[in-house]
């Protein structure tokens, strides 16, 4: 049967080409203070199949903390550049390049970050990468100037995951689709008939886990989005969902309700070693391991409506970490352990919540949303936008400040989960 | 009808030739056949075959029959089965008393306002409220399962509470 389900819901390999509608990103908001970085066009760029700059200059926008100059000239990184020109046209910090054809068919990418106030080098790199790679190369740059102007890793390499609902898509009415953090590069990973929901990536990036409704029930699988091979993790008797990676990637926190009522199970991320981690006589669910892997936090309705609650993961009494409002749900943690994300209804509206764990002072991000998901440097947050019409989703900063909307031509987008930092 | 016609005929003509009894020549009566109406004649069934199906008829499959209704229905925030509901549990849970070997999931739903994974829980307490009360009617536990499909699977689709009342609802599905 598991052979069966391999052919069926085969996933198409990395090698493959994205076939589908991508996904367009709205820039809506943008940070106080802007740090301001001229971009040139890189010297020959047309050789590759992508532009180099142009990506580069696309995501530095995106990011909602850059004001970008167009440098409005191709400047290669051998040539001398003039840099006190540059500061004084606003930038402090200048992007060059150049790509070149090799003989074997990659392309030789290089870059330089240049200050133009200290007037000195910040960066460079210089990488040989497949013609389908030269993308991801720039996102690459993209990062490194992120990170050495704020000091904060980069995600725009990182890829997200979500569900693409089609009406009418027949064998393909619900999609689980990989696309890389601009929304390009879209690959299904698995499709089907019937639902899928909870998509969460391994911590190293290789597999992810979902929830799919393919039997009339919700059973959670793991699957290999290389090979695409996938196994069932839990089908056990009653509804299996909530499946959340621990850090380490050994074990994976899940709801079952197998003994009567939704409770808290940790197994291994081979499936053996199933037990149950909460006692709870109502709902508890939506587990989360902590950024230590010491603790879970969930949701539980204990004390009436649902709130958010942390236990040890090995077992004992939980505490309790939401109080404002009678439901609280989706807790989810940054990966540097401080802040808390999750999702609030107040006077009938369903906000996104962050808190700083350290001082329980919270701040409303985002309304009319649900299924947060932190970005790996913790910078941002993606989650589903529920208002009226086609499903979206939208991207906010952790300052509230920044905010993108992701949106698709035909069918509605939903559960997003952000992919960890690759290798 | 021919006879009293004949007669009538017979009896007018002798009349006819009382009266003319001075005559030279009896005349003999010309009987003229007049075309008689047709009339139908009894259906002959003797060669119909009535058929009679062997076996009793699943009342499961009959599409007016009680077990056609296979939907509990609740209130918001409610995990209570109505009295609306009743007769459907009473009905499914004393056919699956009779049919020991029939097994049913017993499919949870809610509208779909809120979190996926907590209308999950929450369909899955709906579901859980049906199979305790046909556990309670006397259905083996092994012939039950409750399963959540939260708000995924939507019966009714719209933003209103129409719409909402009819995804508040637990489904007997038959395996």
């Amino acid at each position: 049967m598991k052979k069966l389900h391999t052919l069926l819901f085969s996933a198409t390999l990395l090698m493959g080409v994205a076939a589908h509608a991508q996904v367009r990103v709205e820039i809506a908001g943008v940070s106080g203070t802007q740090i301001p970085v001229a971009v040139a066009a890189f010297a020959d760029e047309s050789v590759a199949p992508d532009q180099v700059s142009a990506i580069i200059r696309a995501d530095l926008e995106r990011s909602g903390v850059f004001k970008v100059i167009d440098a409005r000239q191709a400047i290669s990184d051998t040539a001398s550049v003039d840099l006190g020109a540059f500061k004084a046209s606003g930038a402090d910090a200048l992007v060059v390049g150049s790509v070149s054809r090799l003989a074997d068919g990659r392309f030789q990418v290089r870059y330089k970050l240049l200050d133009t106030v200290k007037q000195t080098q910040l960066s460079q790199l210089s990488d040989a990468v497949s013609a389908r790679n030269t993308r991801l190369e720039a996102h690459r740059i993209a990062d490194d100037v992120y990170e050495k102007l704020t000091g904060v890793r980069g995600i725009f390499s990182t890829r997200i995951s979500y569900v693409k609902v089609n009406p009418s898509g027949g064998n393909h009415s619900y999609e689980l689709v990989v696309a890389d953090a601009d929304g390009e590069n879209e690959q299904v990973a698995a499709y089907g008939r019937e639902s899928i929901i909870s998509p969460a990536w391994s911590p190293d990036g290789t597999k992810v886990a979902y929830v799919s409704f393919e039997k009339r029930k919700p059973i959670i699988y793991v699957q290999n989005l290389v090979t695409g091979q996938r196994a069932i993790i839990a089908n056990e008797k009653g509804s299996n969902s909530a499946p959340s990676w621990s850090p380490d990637g050994t074990r994976l926190a899940l709801s079952l309700s197998k003994t009567g009522n939704t409770q808290v199970f940790i197994v291994n991320a081979d499936g053996s070693g199933m037990h149950r981690l909460t006692n709870g006589n109502g709902i508890d669910t939506e587990p989360q391991f902590s950024a230590d892997g010491q603790s879970i936090y969930f949701v539980s309705d204990r004390s009436g409506g649902p709130q958010i609650y942390k236990m040890s993961v090995n077992g004992g009494q939980p505490t309790r970490v939401t109080f404002k409002g009678s439901y609280n749900i989706s807790p989810r943690v940054s990966p540097d352990g401080k802040t808390l994300a999750w999702i609030s209804q107040r006077d009938g509206v369903f906000s996104l919540y962050a808190m700083d764990l350290a001082s329980g002072q919270e701040q409303r991000l985002a309304d009319g949303a649900t299924e947060p998901s932190f970005s790996p440097n913790g910078k941002y947050i993606m989650y589903a936008n529920k208002g009226g019409g086609r499903a979206s989703l939208a991207v906010v900063s952790v300052d509230g400040r920044v905010k993108q909307r992701l949106s698709t031509q035909a069918g509605n987008i939903k559960e997003p989960s952000w992919g960890p930092f690759m290798k | 009808m021919r006879n009293v016609k004949t007669v009538a005929f017979i009896v007018s003509a002798a009349a006819l030739l009382s009266a003319c009894s001075s005559t030279k020549l009896q005349e003999t009566p010309v009987v003229e056949k007049t075309p008689v109406a047709q009339t139908t004649p009894p259906a002959d069934t003797s060669r119909d075959i009535r058929p009679v199906e062997t076996g009793t008829v699943d009342p499961l499959n009959d599409p007016k029959g009680v077990l056609a209704n296979r939907s509990v229905y609740f209130d918001y925030d409610s995990y209570v089965v109505r009295d609306d509901g009743k007769p459907v549990v009473e009905n499914h849970s004393a056919y699956l008393t009779k049919h020991k070997e029939r097994k049913v999931l017993i499919q949870g739903n809610t509208d779909e306002r809120g979190g996926t994974e907590y209308n999950l829980a929450l369909g899955q307490k709906r579901a859980e409220a049906v199979r305790k009360a046909m556990v309670a009617l006397g259905v083996s536990d092994g012939q039950l399962e409750a399963v959540s499909l939260g708000e995924e699977k939507p019966k009714a689709t719209g933003s209103n509470e129409a719409a909402w009342a009819e995804n508040r609802r637990a489904d007997i599905v038959y395996q």
